[in-house]
């Protein structure tokens, strides 16, 4: 192994194509973990595991771009926040009223709808939800009082599969050409009226507040129209939306890998630099230790010591780098030993410089090049040997990483059951963050060890 | 050094780095291992007085009960020892003893397929398991490998040359349990071929169990020979330029004799200590490596074993499954030295 000056190893980098090819990897990687950051709070993250705050998401829905590639579009979950509102006042009545519009153009039946709402009110207000469909046939779905509260806060969800939306139904059904009986109340909804088929358009949800106080109101509010295929990679069993946890997961395992890589290439590197620098004794018990820690298994460790110690992230960071510095340490151990004997190395201990000075100055500076390729080498053992462990269902819940996601569908039998979008997009990021690292890593190698070139 | 003095040395060193790994596993566990077998202690010793009536009415109020059960539950304790802590010499000792004789104990949770909770039986039942599977795929890589690293390193820079190359470096960045799913999805779902679960259907005792073993083996051993020949052939090749490069094989080259020759007869000789110790450590490694594996196929195993061990914190199993881990682990670096010792006669006079 040949030490070559830093600006010579740049000039060289910039010449080979694969290096080049992972550096770009790593920079889209970094501007993904960026997003991610700016756009998806941190809060987000926290609830993940929390399934209260997933509730309007829908359960294994596709991504809702496969619906490019099917001539039948599979209806898409939204979450309509944004309603028209008003107020009307008369002497004797209040009337809120609030309007969610969205045109529908799907092939099925959605799989239901809610409204879920809060309101502020005083007495005992009347709810009255009704549709306009795109044909102009207007349908009342729900005309109910509200419980008695003196201005108090309300909060209830409003399902299609409700018996009294079912009721109101049947009493409107000389307005459709089939029987309703049989047939739930979005299939009514949003079916022609001769026959029972799709009917796309524009449909508009009326949603009034009847009550006697001024003072009545929606303060929050949202229409959930349930589909099968929602967002960019769609969401899991659990119902939660798997970009959040992809895209957070990129920082975390960069984290991890650069973290894990940096702390045990540079434990290896003083460790073996000094062993090899003062030799004899010192050097002999060092690597006996070093060859201990090596016939450590480490993977029986890891998941022990994640069990019974901690599965915090931080804490699984400095275990990785306990069985990480064994083989840096080797390495730089006989390259210290050579550089030693190298004639300024002589000198200057000779001129009676400390050990530690010689260390810092002459030798560990001829080892940077090695250090730059140990540490993009060990990147990708750090982040599969972390996604290994939450895949065994180890890891930390407060950071879900792309593992715990792996973890999480395998327990639910995702792979058997088909539900590729919880499998495919976790792994594939796992083997493309690696693969960035393994990329920068060779062309530093071999920029580092010319005799792997030819 | 002489050769005996050479393996005397590693031997001790291997018999430190096993006791230090025991010593260092009843640590971690040690001190779980105490509350549990406490709460066990006080679990029964308070279902045995709360079903006695004659003796739980006796008491004025709830203090004076309370005293009884501690002062009871203390008794116990002290029977079974567990008033000195897990760190105590004695108790470390016994332990350490009994593991050292192959006395693992009984599992708390887990059985064997024939319902035996000794844990010796649980291990022996399954280390075949992990054999069969693993140093099948271990043997398949490395005679995969090391034709396909010899074919690539007798023609640089051609076809086969990079598509092995890429593959080596492609292959060994995807993480071998994901594949295994991809694999699931693929041939157990998409297509139907091979059942999603590793575990045979049917019992042990069945005449038809080893076919179906071997059917239910195929998925995972597919995948694993898949994720691991590619960077078997590139570190063959990686050997196989060297050795090519050196004077005696030019020396061959000029003489006439014909490639294939000179490639697996003679440069394939010269390359094989490393070669074989590689071997060595693959198929140890293996046998660690297998817990993520054996999990997501559900094969029945060291490796799931010692994850259903983890998730129900069954410690004797864990602990007995590190030692026999280890051991295998140790034993195949014993015999890489070893073997690296006799080809290469230079390591053992350094």
């Amino acid at each position: 192994m040949s030490t070559v000056p830093l600006n010579e190893i740049g000039q060289e980098f910039v010449r080979n194509k694969i290096g080049l090819v992972g550096i770009g990897i790593l920079a889209t990687l970094f501007i993904i973990s960026a997003m991610a950051a700016l756009t998806i709070p941190l809060e987000t993250l926290k609830t993940w595991n929390n399934p209260e705050s997933w509730l309007e998401f829908p359960k294994t829905a596709l991504p809702a771009w496969i619906n490019l590639f099917l001539s039948e579009k599979i209806p898409e979950h939204k979450i309509l926040t944004n309603s028209k509102d008003s107020l009307q006042s008369t002497e004797e009545l209040t009337i809120f009223s609030q309007q969610f519009s969205v045109v529908y153009e799907f092939d099925d039946f959605p799989n239901d709808f809610i409204y879920e709402f809060t309101a502020k009110y005083s007495g005992s207000p009347l709810l009255q939800i009704s549709v306009i469909r795109p044909d102009g046939m207007t349908v009342e779905l729900l005309s109910r009082s509200l419980p008695y509260l003196e201005s108090a806060v309300h909060h209830e969800r409003v399902f299609s599969t409700d018996n009294a939306v079912k009721k109101n139904l049947i009493l409107q059904s000389e307005k459709f050409g089939f029987l309703l009986n049989e047939i739930s109340a979005e299939q009514i909804v949003f079916s022609e009226s001769s026959v029972q088929k799709v009917l796309n358009g524009k449909y508009v949800f009326l949603i009034r507040l009847v009550g006697t106080s001024s003072e009545n109101e929606i303060v929050e509010s949202s229409l959930i129209l349930g589909g099968k295929v929602f967002g960019f990679v769609g969401t899991d069993e659990l119902r939660r939306d798997l970009s959040v946890g992809l895209l957070w997961g990129t920082p975390l395992a960069l984290f991890i890998g650069i973290a894990v890589a940096i702390g045990s290439v540079v434990m290896g590197l003083l460790y073996g630099v000094y062993a090899g620098f003062i030799g004899k004794k010192t050097d002999e018990t060092m690597m006996r230790f070093n060859d201990v820690i090596y016939a450590l298994p480490a993977l029986p460790f890891l998941i022990i010591l994640a069990v019974t110690i901690s599965n915090s992230i931080f804490v699984m960071i400095g275990f990785l780098m306990i069985f990480g510095w064994v083989g840096v340490a080797k390495v730089s151990r006989s390259m210290a030993l050579q550089i030693k004997t190298r004639q300024y190395v002589e000198a200057s201990k000779i001129m009676g410089q400390r050990s530690s000075k010689i260390i810092l100055k002459h030798i560990l500076p001829q080892l940077l090049p090695y250090a730059f390729a140990s540490v993009a080498i060990s990147v990708p053992a750090a982040i599969t040997t972390e996604a290994g462990l939450s895949f065994l269902g180890l890891g930390d819940p407060s950071f879900p990483t792309w593992g715990q996601i792996l973890h999480d569908a395998s327990t639910h039998g995702a792979a058997a059951r088909g539900l590729w979008w919880w499998v495919i997009p976790p792994g594939l990021m796992i083997a493309v963050t690696g693969l960035a690292f393994v990329f920068i890593g060779n062309a530093l190698d071999t920029i580092v060890n010319p005799r792997l070139k030819r | 050094m002489g050769l005996k003095r050479y393996v005397a040395t590693r031997l001790l060193t291997m018999l430190g780095v096993l006791m230090a790994t025991l010593l260092l596993t009843i640590a971690l566990v040690g001190s779980n291992m105490d509350v549990i077998l406490k709460q066990g202690v006080a679990f029964q010793v308070r279902s045995e007085i709360t079903q006695n009536a004659a003796i739980a009415g006796s008491f004025v109020n709830a203090d004076e009960f309370e005293k009884f059960v501690q002062e009871q539950i203390d008794q116990r304790s002290k029977a079974l020892g567990l008033d000195s802590p897990w760190y105590s010499p004695q108790r470390i000792g016994s332990t350490m003893y009994k593991i050292l004789i192959l006395d693992f104990g009984r599992a708390t949770f887990l059985t064997s397929d024939s319902g035996s909770s000794d844990v010796k039986d649980i291990l022996l039942e399954k280390i075949p398991k992990t054999v069969l599977l693993f140093t099948t795929a271990t043997i398949i890589i490395s005679i995969i490998g090391i034709f396909l690293g010899s074919l690539a390193s007798s023609k640089i820079n051609s076809k086969i040359d990079r598509v092995t190359s890429t593959f080596a470096v492609v292959s060994s960045s995807f993480p071998v349990w994901w594949i295994g799913m991809i694999m699931i999805f693929v041939f157990a779902f998409v297509y139907h071929l091979f059942p999603a679960r590793a575990t045979p259907s049917v019992l042990p005792s069945d005449p038809g169990y080893i076919a179906a073993l071997l059917y239910h083996m195929t998925l995972p051993l597919i995948t694993i020979v898949l994720i691991g020949f590619g960077s078997w052939a590139y570190l063959v090749r990686n050997f196989m330029i060297g050795i090519l490069q050196e004077d005696f094989v030019i020396a061959k080259k000029t003489i006439g004799i014909n490639q294939k020759k000179i490639i697996y007869g003679h440069a394939l000789k010269n390359a094989a200590p490393p070669i074989v110790t590689i071997l060595a450590l693959s198929l140890s490694g293996s046998l660690g490596g297998a817990i993520i594996t054996e999990a997501v196929f559900d094969w029945p195993g060291m490796g799931r074993l010692y994850f259903e061990a983890i998730s129900v914190m069954d410690l004797p199993v864990i602990i007995g499954a590190t030692y026999v881990l280890t051991v295998f682990f140790l034993a195949s670096i014993f015999v890489a030295d070893l073997l690296y010792g006799y080809f290469d006669p230079r390591v053992k006079t350094s």
